[in-house]
């Protein structure tokens, strides 16, 4: 089968995965399932072969699903005894995790060969990069002229983060300082 | 201001002196984040440092007379402004959100590459004023949160 074919389900996924999130009233199976849009885009960064993307998506999703799990559902969240009809669903879902993956193992032998030094996005980068950016160094090359974009995401997050830091913290200073330190 | 505010004589001294090399530092790898290791992450972190060494060295009421702290975070905000004001401005002449539209000039030159110094340099002021203002906010909750406990 064709890259597009999956990356169309895939995506499929990411957005059934998202609607039931939207959907479910239980907070766990909700955090879960946005889990899923997540390591939907991991998988479509391997298969596009930007790998370096793809671990770190991977990682920072697994991060987010353990803050998201510690911190919304947290104390409050009763774990049921798992009774025969969960079995049953715990093993329907992981036979269909398996045929996912044995449905897939084409699409696995496509990637390079492991410890192939170039991927072809990367061969492009490396040997026209210095001409077609006129930057000596290709990192910055790479981060501010072709992947700028996701430079703007970063920075996006930095300031996002700051004010958020900022709105939080300056409150709890304006209650017990009586709001004086912003005299210069 | 306390006499005893920040810490000793000699920790004062030395930062005195070396504080503008940090930045001068910082300033360069900024201005070469496109020749060499480096950028505007990097350069912009250790502008910061600079500024946290002095806030460390002379403590916090210091480097809120030295420093508009309020000017820092308009300048933090207006640089993710300009940032996206560079993106734009390459829709409209380049052909493409964050085209590089300016001309490349020679390899090796510090002026060349088109908008890549440019965006170093935004990146430089976002990363530093921002870094630094945060910082700051917590030494100042510190500070709050010490005065609730007398």
């Amino acid at each position: 089968m064709p890259i597009e074919t999956w990356l169309i389900f895939i995506l499929g996924f990411m957005i059934v995965g998202s609607i039931i999130a939207l959907e479910l009233k239980d907070l766990l199976s909700a955090v879960i399932s946005v889990g899923i849009v997540g390591l939907g885009v991991s998988i479509a960064f391997l298969l596009l072969e930007a790998l370096d993307l793809a671990i770190v998506q991977f990682l920072f999703e697994i991060f987010a699903l353990i803050i998201l799990v510690r911190a919304f559902v947290g104390k409050e969240y009763h774990i049921q005894q798992p009774s025969t009809a969960h079995k049953i669903q715990i093993l329907v879902t992981v036979m269909a995790l398996g045929l996912i993956l044995a449905l897939s193992i084409n699409i696995f032998k496509l990637l390079p060969e492991f410890g192939d030094p170039l991927f072809t996005t990367a061969k492009h980068y490396v040997e026209h990069g210095a001409a077609e950016t006129g930057s000596a160094n290709i990192v910055t090359s790479i981060i501010l002229d072709y992947r700028a974009y996701d430079t703007l995401g970063e920075v996006t997050v930095l300031f996002t983060a700051i004010l958020g830091a900022l709105s939080i913290l300056r409150g709890v200073v304006d209650k017990s300082s009586g709001g004086n330190h912003e005299t210069k | 201001m306390k006499p005893s505010e920040g810490m000793t004589l000699i920790v004062k001294t030395v930062t005195r002196i070396s504080v503008w090399l940090i930045i001068l530092y910082g300033i360069y790898i900024i201005l070469h984040g496109h020749l060499s290791p480096g950028g505007g992450f990097a350069g912009g972190v250790i502008i910061a440092l600079a500024l946290l060494n002095v806030l460390l060295a002379y403590g916090r009421g210091f480097i809120t007379r030295w420093l508009n702290i309020g000017f820092l975070h308009d300048l933090e905000s207006s640089s993710a402004a300009i940032f996206l004001a560079i993106g734009i401005l390459g829709m409209a002449v380049g052909g493409g959100f964050l085209a590089n539209f300016i001309s490349h000039g020679k390899l090796f030159n510090l002026l060349s590459s088109g908008t890549i110094p440019l965006l170093n340099i935004v990146i430089g002021l976002k990363v530093c004023t921002g870094l630094f203002v945060v910082v700051w906010t917590l030494a100042i909750f510190h500070l709050s949160d010490k005065g609730e406990k007398q």
